[in-house]
């Protein structure tokens, strides 16, 4: 029992933490039933539930506290597809009404000829997207059959040059930061592009080799970093040392 | 009863085996851990939630738990045949059981998550090591939870209540004999998943025994909790 005393003044701390400094947050790792928080005043977010007067978590990974609300990040895991996710895949075959893609889930997605941003003829497939070809697209629909993807959007489509390498599905988030924080300064500091897949596949094409190896280490380091906090100051500090 | 009966590996009658229990330890799975009470040592590795086959096996509404257990051929004195047999069978279906109320799956209709547990070293109380290692392996795996799960045999030498049985103890054939009496639960819930029983027991002492098995159950959701936090930064400090 006591040691659920100690994680609650953790818990505590890190609120009083938080309010120190809005950037910096305390996460401590929980594991599923344990009880975060205590207190009428917190509200559950995802991957935590009430339970009388107790927040506890439902998953095993780092829980968060962020101002009233109790948030818990997964940090391991398959990658579980929802709508809206932008996902990296790999054409895998080509049927008579679209294109099947590989993109790391429980099932392939599936990529309609109509949903591609330009008129694809219907016999010259292979021309707009070959097998082997990596896109980045949207998933439209996700149903028990299988996963819808599209084309049409910002930022989607075929991915030419450079390379594609994997981190952990539920490390993305981290990957990504906040508002989109940490790629955007690993993009800054190394000049090269980057296209992050929810299912955990990162594409990245830069001027030189040498920027493309060290926008990976960096990727590659905060996806192992999950439980420190302020991240995007360290890696910034890191780009640095670097140099 | 008296509370200094002498077991005959010297522990007192509420004190487990030395319990080791680690997280992460199959790499290609989505969630793996190791459970072992002194010489029984259970390994279990979780995949998916990934696409059911057979499909008229799917549940639309929901994804479904499957476990298998088995022991190895050389876990045990005299090679057990390897390959899925009465005992195995039951107590894979047993598993599935005592892990599925912890367990949420709304999220993930017509999937399914595989557990797969395997009894490296038997020496009495593998199923309830093979609860205790697929549960750590299932919220290993980013599982939705309700809690974790903790198992262990509770049982009885002669008038004696004793908690996690050895094999030896489990062949005790004085007085009223053995009873085995493996039991799970929810770790934070009063509620219990399994319940067997192998021997003879006095209904008055039912009671006794359950919550002897209770209190172990705590000491096993201490090691669990333990080894799932150790795996997330390699046991160093946040």
């Amino acid at each position: 029992m006591s040691y659920i005393e100690n994680e609650n003044n953790e818990a505590h701390e890190a609120i009083r933490d938080s309010e120190d400094s809005s950037d910096f947050m305390k996460r401590f790792v929980v594991v599923p039933g344990e009880t975060i928080i205590e207190g009428e005043d917190y509200l559950p977010g995802e991957g935590t539930r009430r339970e009388g007067s107790k927040i506890v978590s439902s998953k095993f990974g780092l829980a968060e506290i962020a101002g009233r609300v109790i948030k818990l990040i997964p940090i391991f895991g398959a990658f579980i597809a929802r709508r809206n996710n932008v996902v990296i895949g790999r054409v895998t075959d080509i049927t008579y009404s679209g294109w099947l893609v590989d993109i790391d889930s429980s099932t392939s997605g599936f990529l309609p000829i109509d949903e591609s941003p330009r008129f694809v003829n219907r016999n010259e497939m292979d021309q707009y997207l070959a097998i082997g070809d990596v896109i980045a697209a949207k998933i439209w629909s996700v149903k028990t059959k299988g996963i819808d993807l599209t084309l049409k959007g910002k930022g989607l489509g075929k991915l030419e040059g450079g390379f594609i390498f994997r981190v952990i599905p539920s490390r993305v988030p981290r990957v990504i930061g906040r508002e989109g924080s940490m790629v955007n300064l690993i993009k800054d500091k190394t000049g090269c592009n980057i296209t992050v897949g929810q299912n955990g596949w990162i594409w990245i094409r830069g001027e030189t080799i040498d920027a493309e190896i060290k926008a990976r280490k960096a990727i590659e380091l905060v996806s192992e970093k999950v439980h420190v906090g302020g991240l995007t100051d360290k890696i910034e500090a890191w780009f640095m040392e670097e140099k | 009863m008296s509370k200094e009966y002498k077991r005959s590996d010297g522990r007192k009658n509420n004190q487990l085996r030395p319990i080791v229990a680690k997280v992460g330890i199959i790499p290609n799975a989505d969630g793996s851990a190791m459970f072992a009470f002194g010489g029984t040592i259970a390994i279990a590795a979780v995949y998916g939630p990934r696409q059911l086959h057979p499909q008229h096996m799917q549940n639309p509404s929901t994804g479904i738990l499957r476990c298998n257990y088995d022991l190895l051929s050389f876990s045990v004195y005299d090679r057990k045949k390897p390959g899925p047999s009465r005992r195995s069978n039951e107590i894979s279906k047993v598993t599935e059981w005592a892990l599925a109320p912890a367990l949420d799956l709304k999220e993930f209709p017509a999937q399914v998550v595989d557990v797969q547990i395997y009894i490296l070293q038997a020496d009495a109380g593998t199923r309830t090591a093979g609860i205790n290692a697929a549960s750590m392996a299932l919220a290993h795996a980013g599982l939705p939870m309700k809690d974790l799960i903790c198992s262990v045999a509770v049982g009885k030498n002669d008038k004696h209540l004793i908690v996690d049985l050895t094999k030896e103890e489990e062949d005790y054939e004085e007085g009223e004999g053995a009873t085995d009496f493996a039991m799970a639960k929810l770790a934070n819930h009063d509620e219990l998943t399994l319940l067997q029983m192998d021997g003879k027991i006095q209904p008055n002492i039912v009671k006794d025994a359950l919550k002897l098995g209770s209190e172990a159950c705590k000491e096993v959701y201490e090691a669990q909790k333990k080894a799932l936090k150790e795996v997330v930064n390699g046991g160093e400090e946040k």
